[in-house]
């Protein structure tokens, strides 16, 4: 079992025929996904890397039965991109793209809010779930099957979680990226939800960021609903206030979005904090009696 | 991105918003034309001075002085240009005043007794929405009225799929004791203000004071503007508004490289890939018993120039006493970092400080190939927690 993607997704990627859409749209055939075809206004009716190519999402969905997206377009077409996506009726729409304007977003959440689709991101590394399907920019290889979930903000701090899971003798059930951005689609607590009823998940890896309440949110959930043990990060200690570090989200604005206040709220709610982000793997390996 | 108070208030009268009007000077001679022609165009008698740079507290540090003659403007004015200005936003070195603001004074006694009232407009990122927040408390420090009087501030959030409504306009004035002409003028001002956040992408507006004149007018007094750096680009002449006068220079040169760099001040520098991992990478450098001098994050695609430029930026800091090059390897190919470094030391000459290298992910074993046969003084770590014991180890030499 799994969360989000696994080898019956039926992935269709906006953006397909431009650079980072097709070095990424390979790679993913490549890991084994079911890439079913892409989307690149203009250009429907082509093919690309063997697959075929729809002026709409609409059309795509329509030919391929395609239930997956995955967005690669520059920051000014994304927000559209996602609302056409969610209008076509994909289930899951993860957005890659970095730099999407905040109002643009806002407008994307309120279009969301009545429809089933769930987006991941923005500003995200994407989702996979190892031997299945990798909808997203992740290096394939650090991956392997296995029984951890992993939900995190940032993208090469998430590799290193897997890369220590991975060492751990663990493995992973399913990956998700959230995206660092101040509004994405789907919260640490929405996936970490998502996790918890997972059958094959036996531990979840939590990691955060200074900035916002996602992690408190998600810990007040866990402490009442949790049944699964849960390692956490928060990256950022060193943070000083006010000043932005790469993600917009990762602003210290007020004292309980610091990451010594989030990691006190973690550890209150019966998360396994680990203040050295090189603990992660060994901490979740103990916790489950699984040290080598 | 931000903004000096002089531009945010143009920004705002453009929307409609009714400011304390002002006229910008970078000499005492300026400044005192800038008064007599501020007295032709508002009949204001004295003249506030205000130091424009880009951080709060200004008055706290003798950057705002109210001048009751021209003698005093140019005295006040010649003494606040090119002061080092020191807020409680600056840090102790302080900022340096390059430009003033000379403003009319707007608390002219009258028929009514003057208000000061809080107001700004940000996004509520728990609701994805943005929220208009607003308190009777007007011209102190928010976070101390939201620590000893959290009930004296105030909340509206705006349903984006029909913008702000007249009623929530009317209930902010109402919620601020107003009533009369200054409740009509208020329940403008914020609608007015609001359509220029929206209008402008504005990431927040911070007005405090926002003022109740003695004439029941509602004016900004202050204006705080953010812009979402992200939507800059449909705002090309908000975006001329930068002033990279007012930002750090070597964070300046690095933006210049695509390297995202911000100056701290510990001992020891790091050389990332991603923010998270920065962030990250910092925390470890000091549970390893340093501090770290810097966050930077060369980004997904670091290759061998940008390897190299990071290095040049990371050693103009004169604190650095190691370095700490921690890559994850996705689509960034470790031996290329590699050879980026093995490269940087050529061209640079001597690098006078110790470098523990942590390369992982893709191509790691080829790169620490290339870094085990280069001969360099170099520190090689493949798990996060060697690279951290190798930290400890450097500086305890």
């Amino acid at each position: 079992m799994s969360v989000l993607v696994n080898k019956d997704s039926r992935v269709l990627v906006q953006g397909f025929t431009g650079s980072e859409g097709s070095f990424h749209a390979s790679q993913m055939i490549e890991y084994g996904t079911n890439v079913v075809g892409g989307v690149t206004p203009g250009k429907g009716g082509s093919e690309h890397l063997e697959l075929p190519v729809f002026n709409t999402v609409e059309e795509g969905v329509k030919a391929t039965k395609a239930n997956v997206s995955i967005i690669f377009v520059p920051p000014a077409f994304a927000a559209d991109a996602i609302m056409e996506a969610a209008e076509a009726g994909i289930a899951l729409v993860v957005c890659i793209t970095e730099g999407i304007p905040t109002k643009d977003m806002i407008a994307v959440k309120e279009y969301l809010k009545d429809k089933p689709t769930r987006l991941v991101g923005p500003n995200c590394p994407g989702v996979i779930t190892p031997g299945e399907a990798k909808v997203g920019i992740m290096p394939g290889f650090i991956h392997t099957p296995g029984t951890i979930g992993i939900v995190s903000r940032s993208g090469t701090l998430t590799y290193e979680a897997v890369d220590q899971i991975t060492k751990a003798g663990l493995g992973q059930t399913t990956c998700i990226g959230i995206g660092g951005d101040p509004i994405i689609g789907t919260t640490t607590k929405d996936a970490v939800m998502l996790l918890m009823a997972d059958p094959a998940t036996e531990g979840i890896i939590m990691i955060g960021e200074i900035g916002g309440s996602m992690e408190a949110d998600a810990a007040y959930w866990i402490k009442e609903h949790g049944t699964k043990p849960v390692v956490g990060f928060i990256a950022g200690q060193t943070a000083p206030p006010g000043r932005r570090m790469g993600h917009a989200g990762a602003i210290v604005g007020g004292a309980a979005d610091t990451a010594a206040a989030k990691m006190e709220i973690m550890k209150e709610c019966g998360i396994h904090v680990v203040e050295s982000p090189a603990n992660i793997g060994a901490k979740m390996a103990e916790v489950l009696g699984k040290a080598k | 991105m931000n903004i000096h108070e002089y531009q945010g208030k143009s920004i705002l009268k453009s929307y409609g918003v009714a400011i304390q009007e002002g006229i910008v000077a970078e000499t005492a001679e300026a400044a005192v034309d800038a008064a007599k022609e501020l007295q032709k165009q508002t009949g204001t008698g004295w003249w506030v001075v205000k130091a424009q740079i880009h951080a709060g507290g200004r008055g706290k540090g003798g950057g705002v002085k109210l001048a009751k003659s021209l003698d005093e403007v140019k005295d006040i004015a010649s003494k606040i240009i090119g002061m080092q200005l020191i807020t409680p936003q600056t840090g102790k070195e302080g900022k340096k005043v390059n430009k003033v603001l000379i403003a009319q004074d707007v608390y002219y006694p009258g028929e009514t007794k003057t208000a000061e009232f809080y107001m700004s407009v940000l996004l509520n990122r728990n609701t994805g929405r943005n929220i208009i927040m607003y308190s009777t408390e007007g011209g102190m420090d928010i976070e101390e009225v939201a620590a000893k009087t959290p009930h004296l501030i105030f909340k509206e959030e705006v349903d984006p799929a029909v913008g702000l409504q007249g009623f929530q306009t009317r209930r902010i004035a109402f919620n601020l004791g107003l009533s009369g002409s200054a409740f009509k003028e208020m329940t403008k001002f914020v609608a007015n203000l609001f359509r220029a956040y929206d209008g402008i992408d504005a990431s927040m507006f911070e007005i405090n004071p926002v003022l109740k004149t003695s004439d029941n007018k509602i004016i900004a007094v202050d204006a705080k503007v953010n812009l979402d750096e992200n939507a800059l680009y449909r705002h090309p002449k908000y975006a001329e508004m930068r002033d990279i006068t007012e930002e750090d220079p070597t964070e300046v040169e690095a933006g210049e490289h695509n390297l995202n760099y911000v100056k701290l001040d510990g001992n020891v520098g790091c050389m990332v890939n991603g923010a998270g991992l920065a962030m990250a990478t910092m925390d470890i450098i000091k549970l390893a018993g340093g501090f770290p001098a810097n966050f930077l994050d060369v980004g997904g695609t670091a290759n061998a120039a940008r390897v190299e430029q990071a290095f040049r930026i990371i050693l103009k800091d004169p604190n650095v006493k190691a370095i700490l090059v921690n890559i994850f390897g996705g689509i960034v190919r470790c031996d290329r970092v590699a050879q980026g470094i093995v490269d940087a030391y050529k061209n640079i000459g001597e690098i006078p400080v110790p470098i523990i290298v942590r390369l992982q992910g893709t191509n790691a074993v080829e790169a620490r190939k290339i870094i085990d046969e280069s001969g360099l003084k170099v520190f090689p770590a493949t798990l996060l927690k060697e690279a951290a014991d190798l930290v400890n180890q450097v500086l305890s030499n």
